[in-house]
C-alpha cells in the first residue's frame, strides 16, 4: 500500500483548487530553476535510474526513449509532444490529472523540454476533454504571467513555449505517429516506423512523444530523486501508477498506488470489493481494452506491473481495470471492444482494415451462437494473422481481446453455439 | 555499403535502399501492391512482409531500409503464413468478379492470389460494397474492387501535383474518391489506371472493349506532342483498342499524357479512306489515278513559285522526305514545315531542339520558362520539371503568362520585356543563372510566333553568352516544340529556300492569289480559309481543316498505320511501328508522294522505305542513328535588342483538342466539355 507522504498526485480528486497558488501550496514549481540548472545529462540521468516507465501502455523506460533524441540542437528543431489523447476504454487517469493537477504536467513539459534540447512542446488533447482543456489552458497562461513559461522560462535562461492543441475524437490518434499527423494538419494515420520520431517526428523534426502522466510525475521524480522513486513498486516496475478502476466494482475510482500491487488488494482496499463478493468475479481486463481478459483464477494472485501481467498472457497497458463479474456475458463484452476496434481501424494498412471488421462480424454472430465450432479456430487464426502485421499497434489490440476471450472462455463459446443450434435446428427437425 | 544476407545469399548494397530493393538486386522478387518505385512508400499493403532475424515481428520489405548484418528469410514459414493472411484479407472484400473486369488478365491481385491464396474462403459473411465514383471521362471506377493501396492518391499528388484524389472515411468504410467527385483534373490522369493494381480504376473509353490477351500489342512512339513517349498500341484486327505507356527512362518514364492515351478513338472517325476530288464544288469519290491525273494537269505550266507545299503536325519523317525531293525536282522552294508561322532559328541544330534532354531537367540547377505552358504543351517534360522542384533548392522563373504548373515560380513578367531585366541584370534572376553550373531556359513556340521574335532570341542568346547557361559540359538551352513532326521536318530541310515563301508569306500569296497550287501534307493547324481560292491537294488521314479547303484528297496512313520516323523536341530519331492497316484505300505517305511524282513525269529513285531512310541520312546524318542525343555545346551570339510589350500568343488553348486526330475522338471532346470549356464547374466553399 502507498503511504500517503508518497503520493504524487495529491489533488487526484480535486479537492484542492486546480490553480497556480494552490499547486504551489503542494510543491509545484517549487525550486524548478535549480533543477534545470543541474544540466540536461543530469535530469536524463535521473529519469533512467529511476526506472521509470512509460505510462501510456507500453512501458517503455522514458529515460532510454529521452537519450534517443540527437544530443545537440541542430538546423532542426526538437520537440516533446504530450500525448493526452486519452481514448482506450476504460482508461481516465489523464483526466483528472489534466483537470485537477494542470501545473503537474505542464511543469514537467518544461523540465522534459529541456533535458532533450527542445524549446517548443505540444500537447495534444482529445476533443472530448473540453473542460480539462479549459482547465489546462488557463493553467497555461498563469504559467506564462508567472514567466514560469515562456522566454527565459523560471529565470532558467531557456526559453520555452507550450502549446496545447485540440483532437478531434479519433482513437487512432493516441497512437504516437498519427498523433504528429494529425498535429501536422493531416490525416491522422500512423506513419511507418523506422524512421522513429526521435529521428524524424513533427515536421520531420527530432520527437518524443510522451504520455500525460509519464511527463507529471518528473518533476516529483526529480524533486525527491530517483532513489525513492526506484525504492517504490518492484524491479523494473517502479514507482506508482494511478489505476482506473471501472465496471462491477462498489466504488468504482482513479487511485494512486504503487506498482505491483497485488490485484485482489487493489480492488478490495480502494474499491470496496467487486459488487456480489469475490467470488461472484468472473473476468478482469487490467489494462485498458487492449489487452486481453484474466479469468478470476489469475486475479486471485496476480500483480498489477508491466513484467508479471505480461507472464500472465495479459498486460498492464494504461493501467485501466475492468472488473466484470458473473452478471456479464463475456462475449458480448469482448465483441463490443471488437465493434469499437473495427470503428477506429484507420483503414491505412490491409490487415487491420479487412481483419477488425471480419472479426467483429464473426464475434456478433457468436454472442448470438450462431456459427459453428470450428469457426472459433478460424476466430483464432485470423486474430494471429493481424497480430504483429500491422503498421500500428492497433491490429495488436483488436486481436488480443478475442485471443483472451477463446483462451480463457472458450467452453462458454462453445456451449453458446451448442445451445443456438438445439434451439433453432432440433424443433424444427 | 552495407552487407546483408537474403535468403542465404550475401548482397552488399547501396546506403538506403530498402530490403525490397536489394532483394530485387539479387533476383528475388517480393510480392507487393502499394510499393511502386516512382511513388513514395506508404507501407500499406504489408503484402511484401518478411522474416528478419532479431525482429519479433515481420517487417515490410518496401519500407525497411538496409541495415548492414541483416538476416533477411522472405521464403520462410513466418513470412509466407504473414503474406498468406494478407491476400486471405484483401480478399475477403474484394469481389470475385473477374470474368467481368476490365482489369482480368492483367490484375496484379489476380495474379499475386494464384501464389499466395487459398483455394476456399473463410470469410462467410456479406462483402463490403462501395458507391463507385465519378473521376471523369478518362477514369472509370468501380470501388467495390479497391484494396486502398493509395497508388493513385499518392500518383495525383506528388507526380501529377494535383491534390484531386484523396481518401475519406476510416477503417472498412475508407473510400478513394476525388473531392465532392469532381473530375480529374490533371493531364496525367491516365495513368492512375495503370497504376490501380486491381480493377478499382479502369480505363473508361476501354471499358468492357476487350480482354487483355486477344490484343496485337505494338511498341511504337507518341506523335501528339513533341516528347515522343514511348507507347504500346494495342489493337485487335484493324482497330487501335487503347494506347498504353511504354518504359523509357530517358523520355516518359512511365507515363503518358491523357490525349496520348485517350485520342485513339479519334483514328476511328473522320477518317479519309479514299481519293477524293471536288467536283462543282463537291467532293466526289475517285480513284487513284484519276486523283493523281488532276495534280499532273493542274501542275503543268505551272511556274514553281506559284507551288506551295505545307508539312503538318503528324507528319512521319520518310514523307517530309519524300515530298522535299518531289519538290525539289520541280523547282518549288516555298517549303515549310511551320504551319504556325512561327519563325524558329534554324540556322544551327542546337538552335531549335531541347538541347539539356528531358533526363537533363533532373540534373538542372535551376530554370527559366520563357512564353511555355508545359503543363499543356508537354505534360510529361512538366511532371519531370515537377519532380525535379520538389527535391527541393530549384529556383523557376517564368516569363509570360501565369499558369498553375504544378509548382511554384517567380513569376518575372507577363510580356516578354522581362527577358531585357534579366539581361541587363536589371532582376535577380540573372544571378540564379549566373551561378548556377547547369541553369535551363525553355522557349516556348510562343516566342517564335511573336512579333518580336528575332529581338527576343537574339537576347537570349547575349544572356546565355554572359551568363553559364551554355558552357563546355552542358547546354541549358531548350526549344520546347508542340508538334511531332517540327524538329524532323527542320532536320530534313523543310524551310523555306533561298527565294521561298514561309509559312506566312505562302498563305498572303495565296490570298493575293498569286499561288495557284498548295500541297498540303497534314496539314491543318492554320487559317484555312486564306488559301480558299487556290488549287490544293490535302494528303492525310483525317477530314479535317484542310480537306475542308482541298480540291483533290489523297489518302494516307495515321500513325499507327505505318512505319515512319519522327525526332522529338531533343533532337532524338525514334522509329514508330505499323500497329494496325490503314481504311479503305489509303496508303502510306512516302509511298503516295513517290507514286505521285512518277505520275507527274519526275521520278523519285527509291522504291523501299529502306532507301528512303538512307536518303534522311544522307541529307542529315543524325537519321543514320536511332535513338541517339547529340551534345552540342557551342556558343551562341546575341546582342541586347528592344522588345515589346505585345504579350505572347500560346499555341495551345484546348489542351485536348490540337490536332486532327483529337479533334475526331469522342473522348477529347468529353474532355474538353468537362475541362476546357466549363471553367466554374468547381463548387466555391
Amino acid at each position: 500500500m502507498l503511504k500517503d507522504q508518497d503520493r504524487i498526485f495529491t489533488n487526484l480528486y480535486g479537492d484542492f483548487g486546480w490553480g497556480l497558488n494552490s499547486a504551489m501550496q503542494r510543491g509545484d514549481w517549487d525550486s524548478t530553476k535549480e533543477l534545470i540548472s543541474m544540466g540536461k545529462d543530469w535530469i536524463i540521468d535521473e529519469i533512467k535510474s529511476s526506472g521509470l516507465r512509460g505510462r501510456g501502455g507500453a512501458g517503455f523506460p522514458t529515460g532510454l526513449k529521452m537519450s534517443f533524441m540527437p544530443k545537440e540542437e541542430s538546423s532542426r528543431p526538437h520537440y516533446l509532444v504530450v500525448n493526452a489523447d486519452e481514448g482506450e476504454p476504460g482508461t481516465c487517469k489523464d483526466r483528472d490529472m489534466l483537470r485537477y493537477d494542470p501545473h503537474k504536467l505542464i511543469e514537467g513539459c518544461l523540465l522534459t523540454s529541456f533535458a532533450m534540447s527542445s524549446h517548443a512542446c505540444y500537447i495534444y488533447i482529445r476533443g472530448e476533454y473540453y473542460n480539462e482543456a479549459s482547465n489546462l489552458q488557463r493553467a497555461i497562461d498563469e504559467a506564462y504571467e508567472s514567466g514560469f513559461l515562456g522566454k527565459d522560462a523560471c529565470g532558467s535562461g531557456w526559453d520555452f513555449d507550450l502549446f496545447l492543441h485540440r483532437g478531434a475524437g479519433a482513437y487512432i490518434c493516441g497512437e504516437e505517429t498519427a498523433l504528429i499527423q494529425s498535429l501536422e494538419g493531416k490525416k491522422g494515420q500512423p506513419r511507418l516506423k523506422p524512421p522513429f520520431p526521435a529521428g524524424v517526428g513533427l515536421y520531420g523534426c527530432p520527437t518524443t512523444v510522451n504520455n500525460v502522466e509519464t511527463i507529471a510525475v518528473i518533476p516529483t521524480i526529480l524533486r525527491r530523486g530517483a532513489k525513492w522513486f526506484n525504492a517504490l513498486g518492484k524491479p523494473n516496475n517502479t514507482g506508482t501508477k494511478v489505476f482506473c478502476i471501472s465496471g462491477h466494482v462498489n466504488n468504482p475510482c482513479n487511485v494512486e498506488e504503487e506498482m505491483g500491487i497485488p490485484l485482489k488488494t487493489l480492488i478490495e482496499e480502494h474499491c470496496g470489493g467487486v459488487i456480489g463478493g469475490w467470488d461472484n468475479l468472473l473476468a478482469i481486463i487490467p489494462g485498458g481494452s487492449s489487452v486481453p481478459c484474466l479469468p478470476k483464477k489469475t486475479c486471485d494472485t496476480i500483480d498489477m506491473d508491466f513484467d508479471s501481467l505480461k507472464g500472465a498472457n495479459s498486460g498492464l497497458g494504461t493501467a485501466a481495470v475492468i472488473v466484470m463479474n458473473k452478471s456479464v456475458d463475456i462475449i458480448a463484452a469482448i465483441t463490443r471492444l471488437s465493434k469499437f476496434y473495427k470503428h477506429e481501424s484507420c483503414g491505412q494498412c490491409t490487415p487491420c482494415r479487412e481483419g477488425t471488421g471480419w472479426l467483429y462480424r464473426v464475434m456478433d454472430r457468436m454472442v448470438k451462437g450462431e456459427a459453428t465450432p470450428e469457426e472459433i479456430n478460424t476466430l483464432e487464426e485470423v486474430t494471429y494473422q493481424i497480430e504483429g502485421h500491422t503498421i500500428c499497434a492497433l491490429g495488436d489490440a483488436a486481436a488480443w481481446p478475442i485471443q483472451g476471450l477463446i483462451r480463457h472462455f472458450r467452453p462458454v463459446m462453445e456451449d453458446r453455439i451448442k445451445n443456438y443450434k438445439q434451439s433453432h435446428f432440433t424443433s424444427a427437425a | 555499403m552495407p552487407k546483408l544476407i537474403i535468403d542465404g545469399i550475401e548482397v552488399e548494397v547501396k546506403q538506403g535502399l530498402t530490403i525490397l530493393q536489394a532483394a530485387e538486386e539479387v533476383g528475388i522478387e517480393i510480392p507487393r501492391f502499394c510499393y511502386h518505385d516512382r511513388l513514395s512508400v506508404a507501407g500499406n499493403c504489408r503484402m511484401c512482409l518478411v522474416e528478419m532475424e532479431k525482429s519479433p515481428k515481420p517487417v515490410a520489405s518496401c519500407a525497411m531500409p538496409v541495415g548492414d548484418g541483416m538476416v533477411i528469410k522472405t521464403k520462410s514459414e513466418k513470412a509466407v503464413k504473414a503474406r498468406n493472411g494478407i491476400m486471405e484479407f484483401l480478399l475477403i472484400n474484394h469481389p470475385l468478379d473477374c470474368p467481368i473486369c476490365d482489369q482480368g488478365g492483367e490484375c496484379d491481385l489476380q495474379d499475386q492470389a494464384m501464389a499466395f491464396g487459398f483455394d476456399k474462403s473463410r470469410f462467410i459473411d456479406n462483402k463490403r460494397a462501395v458507391k463507385d465514383k465519378y473521376m471523369g471521362p478518362i477514369v472509370s471506377t468501380k470501388m467495390t474492387r479497391c484494396i486502398h493501396c493509395t497508388r493513385c492518391v499518392r500518383f495525383v499528388e506528388e507526380v501529377a501535383g494535383v491534390t484531386e484524389i484523396g481518401a475519406t472515411g476510416r477503417g472498412e468504410d475508407m473510400e478513394i474518391t476525388t473531392f465532392l467527385q469532381a473530375s480529374l483534373e490533371s493531364e496525367l490522369s491516365g495513368n492512375v489506371v495503370d497504376l490501380c493494381p486491381v480493377g478499382a480504376l479502369t480505363n473508361k473509353p476501354y471499358e468492357f472493349t476487350a480482354r487483355s490477351w486477344e490484343l496485337n500489342k505494338t511498341e511504337t512512339v507518341d506523335v501528339h506532342d513533341a516528347v515522343g513517349s514511348s507507347i504500346r498500341v494495342d489493337s485487335r484486327g484493324r482497330e487501335v483498342m487503347r494506347v498504353l505507356p511504354r518504359l523509357n527512362e530517358d523520355i516518359n518514364e512511365e507515363w503518358i499524357a491523357d490525349k496520348s492515351r485517350n485520342s485513339c478513338d479519334g483514328l476511328k472517325y473522320q477518317r479519309l479512306d479514299t481519293p477524293l476530288v471536288r467536283k462543282n464544288g463537291v467532293l466526289e469519290s475517285s480513284s487513284w489515278g484519276e486523283a493523281f491525273d488532276i495534280i499532273k494537269k493542274r501542275l503543268i505550266g505551272l511556274n514553281p513559285n506559284q507551288i506551295a507545299a505545307l508539312v503538318g503536325d503528324l507528319v512521319d519523317c520518310e514523307s517530309i522526305m519524300v515530298l522535299k525531293d518531289f519538290m525539289s525536282k520541280i523547282g518549288v522552294q516555298n517549303l515549310d514545315c511551320r504551319q504556325d508561322g512561327s519563325l524558329i532559328d534554324t540556322r544551327r541544330r542546337s538552335s531549335y531542339i531541347f538541347n539539356s534532354t528531358i533526363n537533363g531537367i533532373d540534373d538542372s540547377d535551376c530554370l527559366l520558362l520563357l512564353g511555355t505552358n508545359p503543363r499543356k504543351e508537354a505534360p510529361i517534360i512538366n511532371a519531370r520539371i515537377r519532380k525535379r522542384f520538389l527535391r527541393g533548392d530549384y529556383q523557376i522563373g517564368l516569363i509570360g503568362d501565369a499558369f498553375d504548373l504544378t509548382y511554384n515560380y517567380n513569376h518575372i513578367s507577363k510580356t516578354p520585356e522581362g527577358v531585357t531585366s534579366i539581361v541587363n541584370e536589371k532582376n535577380n534572376f540573372y544571378n540564379i543563372l549566373k551561378n548556377s553550373n547547369k541553369a535551363m531556359i525553355i522557349v516556348g513556340m510562343s516566342v517564335f510566333t511573336h512579333p518580336d521574335v528575332n529581338n527576343i532570341i537574339n537576347s537570349l542568346y547575349l544572356l546565355c553568352d554572359k551568363t553559364n547557361v551554355i558552357n563546355k559540359d552542358w547546354n541549358g538551352y531548350n526549344v520546347l516544340h508542340t508538334c511531332a513532326s517540327r524538329v524532323g521536318g527542320i532536320d530534313l530541310g523543310f524551310v523555306p529556300g533561298k527565294s521561298g515563301k514561309s509559312t506566312k508569306e505562302i498563305l498572303i500569296a495565296a490570298e493575293k492569289q498569286d499561288l495557284k497550287f498548295i500541297y498540303l501534307l497534314g496539314a491543318d493547324e492554320f487559317d484555312a480559309k486564306k488559301i480558299d481560292k487556290t488549287f490544293t491537294v490535302y494528303q492525310g488521314h483525317h477530314g479535317d481543316r484542310g480537306a475542308n479547303v482541298a480540291d483533290v484528297i489523297l489518302p494516307g496512313c495515321a500513325y499507327t498505320e505505318k512505319n515512319g520516323t519522327y525526332v522529338n523536341t531533343e533532337g532524338r530519331v525514334q522509329l514508330a511501328s505499323k500497329a494496325v492497316s490503314p481504311p479503305g484505300e489509303a496508303k502510306e505517305d512516302w509511298k503516295i508522294i513517290r507514286a505521285l511524282s512518277e505520275v507527274v513525269g519526275c521520278d523519285l529513285k527509291y522504291k523501299t522505305i529502306d532507301q528512303v531512310r538512307k536518303r534522311m541520312a544522307w541529307q542529315n546524318n543524325i537519321f543514320a542513328d536511332i535513338n541517339r542525343v547529340y551534345d552540342d555545346h557551342s556558343f551562341f551570339t546575341g546582342s541586347s535588342e528592344f522588345i515589346s510589350s505585345i504579350p505572347f500568343h500560346y499555341p495551345i488553348k484546348n489542351y485536348y483538342q490540337t490536332d486532327v486526330i483529337s479533334r475526331a475522338s469522342k473522348t477529347m471532346a468529353e474532355c474538353t466539355k468537362e475541362f476546357s470549356l466549363n471553367n466554374n464547374k468547381r463548387v466555391e466553399i
